[in-house]
């Protein structure tokens, strides 16, 4: 078990490395989340108040938006020169396997969700320093969810035609349920309102609880396929 | 032998349904305060039920196919849940249209409504997969995960618009209140069979399209290989 845990590790750290040698997605994600950010800013033409109102549903759409460009790469990365074939033949287990892509996807998605958010901050007037702790919390949170289940489907469409259309049409329908309690606890802690956030979080917690351990087992089916 | 159960099944939905339509539309008096309309349940209702059904079948089908890789499990997998969707359809469209008349508006996103359609999106999903997967094995293993996650997915979302508002538009006179006559249950239950009656006619139709395909596909495979 301790063996696979650091083979997941060792997984994680040969992605990362390779990322940002040549920083490919990255560059990529963090460009894309700026321009959704500036497209945003011009189709929403809102007053201060109003724009605090939709501020969770705008900042988890640039970051799930930005998060399906790295997620989309990481079983990817593997086709040219049967990398994944030697990785699913290799003695780690599939599930180890998966882990590690999705610790990488998920670093990598923080990455550029911490790059994201004082620009968020900075074109909509949007004070984020004051619950940024808490707001970072949920942000581990919620990118676990879109990392594990974006992974997941990554491995599924990765010899599918048309993978990268097909992709965001099979994963954001089964997000629906962790971005709205992502977008409620962001446009709650963003306005400052003095709410419960406990039903959100736990929703949070056991859509990630389910869907990590969903993949974790139907994983080996996927890649063994 | 497999043709003569689809005549029968359809033959008999067809019959039951015209039967039960007259009831609904003809015999039955208008729901007290809704008027015509209030009769929708009776066709909007089964439609969700049969749907339901018809997903359990295929997500039953999805893990029996992962454990046995019974291509069967998967042909009939597929088949139950494109009839569900046709279901699911009905029911968001009967929806839709009570909805216009008795609140006004064509949709809201109530728990009810937006599980139900994300249910819809989620296996359509499914259905735009398949074709883009060519190796048999691997559409089938696909898709019965794919079946598994959406199947898990669907209650979360129904808890998470509930979490966010959950102030009661959907009525539910069926399930939670209990309030449907007494009199509405027999033509509630006949709808039900006959969505299913026609709803397993069209399954065995599907499943003897796929069965020729999957041979189709072997017997293509084999002429390649030689």
């Amino acid at each position: 078990m301790k063996r696979d845990l650091l083979a997941a590790l060792f997984i994680a750290r040969k992605d990362l490395r390779t990322e940002f040698r040549t920083k490919e997605a990255l560059n990529a994600a963090v460009s894309f989340a700026l321009v959704v950010l500036v497209l945003f800013s011009f189709a929403f033409d809102l007053e201060r108040s109003e724009l605090y109102d939709i501020s969770g549903g705008l900042l988890w759409i640039i970051f799930l938006f930005a998060g399906s460009l790295i997620v989309n790469r990481s079983f990817t990365r593997e086709v040219p020169n049967d990398c994944l074939d030697v990785l699913v033949a290799s003695p780690v287990p599939a599930w180890a396997l998966f882990l590690g892509k999705s610790i990488s996807s998920f670093t990598l998605l923080m990455v550029v969700e911490l790059i994201s958010l004082p620009f968020y901050g900075l074109f909509n007037n949007i004070i984020w320093m004051k619950t940024f702790w808490p707001h970072f919390g949920l942000m581990l949170l919620t990118t676990w969810g879109i990392t594990v289940t974006g992974v997941a489907f990554s491995a599924v469409t990765v010899n599918v035609r048309l993978r990268e259309l097909m992709l965001p049409v099979l994963h954001y329908p089964l997000l629906i349920p962790l971005l709205i309690g992502a977008m409620e606890m962001s446009t709650a802690l963003l306005r400052g309102d003095a709410v419960d956030n406990g039903p959100n979080l736990r929703l949070v917690a056991v859509f990630d609880a389910i869907f990590t351990a969903l993949s974790l087992y139907l994983i080996e089916f996927i890649l063994v396929t | 032998m497999r043709e003569k159960k689809i005549y029968v099944l359809a033959i008999l939905g067809t019959i039951l349904m015209v039967a039960t339509m007259y009831d609904i539309l003809v015999a039955m008096p208008d729901e007290a305060q809704q008027g015509p309309i209030g009769k929708m349940l009776l066709v909007h209702v089964p439609a969700a039920f049969a749907a339901f059904t018809f997903y359990g079948v295929a997500v039953w089908n999805s893990i029996k196919f992962l454990v046995k890789k019974d291509f069967h499990a998967d042909s009939l997998a597929v088949s139950n849940i494109e009839v569900a969707q046709v279901f699911t359809l009905i029911n968001l469209v009967t929806g839709s249209l009570w909805g216009h008349i008795i609140w006004g508006i064509w949709w809201t996103w109530d728990f009810r409504l937006t599980s139900q359609f994300m249910c819809f999106m989620l296996y359509l999903g499914y259905l735009l997969m398949r074709p883009a997967v060519s190796d048999a094995t691997q559409r089938a293993t696909m898709s019965a995960i794919l079946a598994i996650l959406a199947v898990a997915d669907i209650p979360l979302v129904f808890f998470a618009i509930r979490l966010r508002d959950a102030r009661m538009q959907h009525p539910s006179p069926v399930l939670e209140t209990g309030k449907m006559d007494p009199s509405w249950w027999p033509p509630f239950l006949l709808m039900w069979v006959v969505y299913l009656l026609i709803g397993g006619a069209l399954i065995m139709l599907r499943l003897r399209q796929e069965t020729v395909r999957r041979e189709m596909d072997s017997l293509r495979r084999e002429l390649h290989a030689m």
